[in-house]
């Protein structure tokens, strides 16, 4: 009886602390469970802060501040041989008409006023004028309303980045122009739009006329020969890899090689691109064939890869159905298996590009990263692309190009994205389940 | 462009064969049995037209060069060859640089000459190679027209020949493989003729300086010194900052993926962890440089501690959300890739999920997730637009995170881009820094795979 009573006592006792211990180790699941939850939502969190710190400039970089003149097109000043030719327009006087103009709303007084006036419009704004004259000369001796962008410190003062209290040695723009713009202001021209020297304008080192279209034309460029070079390459050497390479000690070099390739740091190609493009063959710097020619050597792994797997996941009765019917091995293969592996092979070049359209350090090398203002017509043209320009314009400290660069990095991430959920949608698409 | 054309024509030569070849056995085989079809014959002829003359124009234009060089060297002037300062390669240059019309200075007369007989050669060599290749097209394609017959096995043949295309297609990657080891190991070895290895491998201070701007005395401290060992301390500096974001947070999310959540949860999380991998690194490098950077050095102020306006903890913690993807995707492979007994067998032994993971899953998949990390490492250390942008330029030998550090790609993105002097230790290094960058992530590589596979040989 005695005996049975401890007994039970002990058991009570045991199960106090295996009750104990069970809700530490239940308390222990949980908080491991939340440390799991916690790392996801640290990682998304990152992403989401990316996103909004690129969004929130990236946005209102695509618009700038515009001022809309009343222009006299003086035909004797703008075009004093009176043909329209460019050589004519250039040496006429459409600065002067501009400034007429600005003059004609602001009437300034003095020659420092004057001065100030005159740097309230943009300097691209004569070109602009140039170029409407080029297109319709019937313009001449007329009195047209024309947009100009405005300078890129008057655009950072809109937009509410220069202070107008702090001392005038302090800041960029002078009181006498800030009092300038609250007349323009005040009048209702001065108008906030979608920015057109963004897209149709090219490398600018002023920040209100810099646009992405020549480094957008030189992507388009480069990618196009890294495609021709990296897809014919990447689904030659992985059908003959996987379908026709016998296992030998050369092979598996090559497979190695190919491993090795994938890991080398990028800007390693870039190197390569410099010593052997360059340096050893002499072909010039800065080109988009070059760049091309270094992206899809830096690509090709990715594409190896994912068509070997996409070639391996073919079913092999697919294979042999072909050769008991009497095709060759080249017949089956390349009538029977690479067509139904090219949607993974295409899923896998997509991304390879998208990887390469990306890229900046190995261009950098191989001089891309020079100041190109002429749009890119070739691929022997000196040419920049979109990252490298990103990468340019981060470097300049006006407030301007800081949202010129977040907008171009908009552009960018949505063509990166435009092809991925290409990729996605390909393979959603063609995918076959065996 | 002349290549150009000559390809074009060849090509259509070689089109147009191929469709008399097509018309031809199409009507052989109206009144006899082939042994190969017409298509087969048509490639074959196409093909026969088009590679010889083909191989030769490549013959061409690789000999030509060589025979031009060798040709020039006759007119340099003789009180150029024989002092010692001559250079073969720059005296090249400028007769090159002549013929392309890049002048810059006045030309010297023998420039000129050589330009001119330059340019009579190419041409010569031009006309008759262009007459030589087209007329062997012609032959060539001729003669394969004629072996079309009822039992000419053609269709062996051209698959042979694609068969042999594809060999060559892939040998480019060993290609690749040699043009890098080619490209730095020649510049690094004369690198290392003008600085000793063991003054580039433990010297303490990286101070890179062209010889000009030495000589000239505008130096910043004197005499360049070329000691690595700064460099890849901050190169290290950055890669555990940014290992140290990227391992805890990239591991535990493959744990949650795969042992926790729901078929749907991980279906949304996975790819958006993935983009984290697809934005491109100067995305990163301006998101470091422009937000990241100035939130790290205003906390500091704030904290009362000395922040570089470039530390090393804004260029490592960025990084370290880029490579979250890099270890959560390897690991969550390694985890998934555990036999299901292995957790089967803890739990029936009464563990809960955390116990079962903690001490069966992980430890069976510790050698993969070691693979991962190395594979992340080796990331780290080869990232250059992120260091480039946000990282500096000051080679500072300092542990402190808040410094500011320079890394090994950094410094040669530094050095390479822009015009360089060939001839200078500075741009030279850029070369022994590749080197030994290559080698690191080889290594590290090789290493990752070794124990990957070790791992697989284990379960399968």
């Amino acid at each position: 009886m005695n005996n049975q009573s401890n007994e039970s006592h002990a058991t009570l006792h045991d199960a106090d602390r295996v009750k104990e211990n069970l809700r530490k180790r239940r308390a222990e699941e949980a908080r491991f469970k939340w440390l799991g939850r916690a790392a996801i939502g640290l990682a998304l969190s990152f992403l989401v802060v990316l996103f909004i710190s690129i969004f929130s400039k990236g946005i209102p970089g695509f618009f700038q501040y515009y001022v809309t003149l009343e222009v006299f097109l003086d035909a004797e000043r703008i075009d004093p041989e009176g043909d329209a030719g460019v050589n004519s327009l250039y040496a006429g006087d459409a600065k002067g008409v501009i400034n007429d103009a600005v003059f004609e709303i602001l009437k300034p007084e003095g020659r420092k006023a004057k001065k100030s006036a005159r740097k309230i419009v943009s300097k691209g704004a004569e070109k602009r004028l140039r170029n409407m004259i080029l297109n319709d000369p019937s313009l001449l001796g007329k009195t047209i309303e024309v947009q100009f962008a405005l300078d890129d410190d008057i655009d950072s003062f809109l937009r509410g980045f220069i202070d107008r209290n702090t001392p005038e040695s302090d800041r960029r723009i002078d009181d006498t122009m800030i009092s300038f713009v609250d007349t323009l202001n005040e009048m209702g021209i001065v108008s906030y739009r979608l920015s057109d020297y963004l897209f149709f304008g090219s490398a600018s080192r002023n920040a209100e006329m810099a646009g992405i279209r020549g480094a957008f034309v030189g992507s388009i460029i480069t990618l196009a020969i890294c495609l021709s070079i990296a897809f014919p390459l990447g689904v030659a050497t992985a059908v003959y890899l996987e379908e026709f390479a016998q296992k030998t000690r050369f092979t598996e070099f090559i497979e190695i090689n190919i491993n090795n390739l994938a890991a080398v740091p990028s800007v390693v190609f870039g190197i390569l691109g410099l010593a052997i493009f360059i340096n050893l063959f002499g072909i010039p710097r800065s080109i988009p064939l070059v760049g091309g020619i270094v992206l899809a050597l830096m690509t090709l792994p990715t594409i190896i890869i994912s068509s070997r797997a996409a070639i391996s996941a073919v079913p092999p009765s697919i294979k042999d159905a072909a050769l008991s019917l009497g095709a060759s091995k080249h017949q089956a293969v390349f009538h029977h298996v690479i067509p139904l592996a090219l949607p993974g092979m295409l899923t896998g070049t997509i991304i390879g590009m998208a990887q390469a359209l990306g890229e900046t350090a190995p261009l950098l090398m191989i001089g891309m990263v020079a100041f190109i203002v002429d749009i890119p017509g070739g691929i022997t043209d000196p040419a920049t692309v979109l990252p490298v320009q990103i990468f340019m314009w981060a470097d300049f400290s006006e407030r301007m190009f800081i949202y010129k660069t977040s907008a171009a990095i908009v552009v960018l991430l949505a063509f990166l994205i435009t092809m991925n959920i290409g990729a996605i949608w390909l393979r959603k698409k063609l995918e076959r389940r065996w | 462009m002349p290549q150009f054309w000559l390809l074009a024509s060849l090509s259509i030569i070689s089109l147009i064969y191929g469709y008399v070849g097509y018309m031809r056995s199409a009507r052989i085989s109206t009144s006899i049995r082939l042994n190969s079809r017409s298509t087969y014959h048509a490639s074959f002829v196409a093909l026969c037209a088009f590679l010889p003359a083909f191989m030769l124009v490549i013959v061409v234009a690789i000999a030509d060069g060589v025979f031009i060089r060798n040709a020039i060297a006759e007119y340099y002037p003789l009180e150029l060859t024989a002092s010692d300062e001559f250079n073969e390669i720059l005296a090249f240059s400028q007769v090159r640089n002549f013929v392309n019309g890049v002048i810059f200075t006045e030309t010297e007369q023998w420039v000129k000459d050589a330009g001119a007989a330059w340019l009579s050669w190419d041409a010569q060599i031009r006309n008759v190679s262009s007459v030589v290749i087209i007329c062997l097209s012609f032959i060539s394609g001729f003669l394969a027209l004629h072996k079309i017959s009822a039992d000419f096995t053609s269709r062996s043949y051209v698959e042979r020949i694609i068969t042999w295309f594809l060999r060559i297609c892939s040998l480019i990657a060993i290609l690749t493989t040699i043009g890098i080891v080619f490209s730095v190991i020649f510049e690094s070895f004369r690198f290392f003729s003008l600085i000793p290895v063991s003054e580039f491998l433990f010297g303490l201070t990286w101070n890179p300086q062209f010889e000009g701007a030495e000589r000239a005395g505008s130096g910043q401290m004197g005499l360049a010194t070329y000691g690595s060992i700064p460099l890849f301390f901050g190169t290290l500096l950055i890669s555990v900052i940014a290992l140290s974001v990227a391992v805890p947070v990239g591991l535990l999310s493959a744990i949650y993926l795969s042992e926790y959540a729901t078929h749907r949860t991980r279906s949304i999380v996975k790819p958006l962890l993935e983009i984290l991998a697809g934005i491109p690194t100067v995305v990163y490098g301006f998101f470091a440089a422009l937000t990241v950077a100035p939130f790290v050095r205003s906390l500091g102020m704030d904290l009362g501690l000395d922040v570089a306006s470039e530390s090393a903890l804004a260029a490592g913690l960025v990084m370290g959300i880029m490579i979250i993807p890099f270890v959560s995707s390897l690991s969550d492979d390694v985890i998934n890739a555990v036999p299901q007994s292995l957790r089967d067998a803890s739990l029936a032994l009464g563990s809960t999920k955390s116990e079962s993971v903690k001490q069966v899953v992980l430890p069976a998949a510790l050698s993969g997730i070691v693979a991962s990390v190395l594979l992340a490492v080796s990331r780290a250390v080869g990232e250059t637009m992120i260091v480039v942008m946000a990282a500096g330029l000051a080679a500072n030998l300092s542990l402190n995170p808040l410094d500011a550090v320079t890394t090994v790609t950094s410094q040669i993105v530094t050095i390479l881009v822009g015009d360089q002097e060939f001839e200078s230790a500075k741009t030279l290094s850029a070369f022994a820094l590749a080197l030994t960058l290559i080698i690191i992530t080889l290594l590290l590589n090789f290493s990752a795979l070794k124990i990957v596979k070790k791992y697989r040989e284990h379960y399968e």
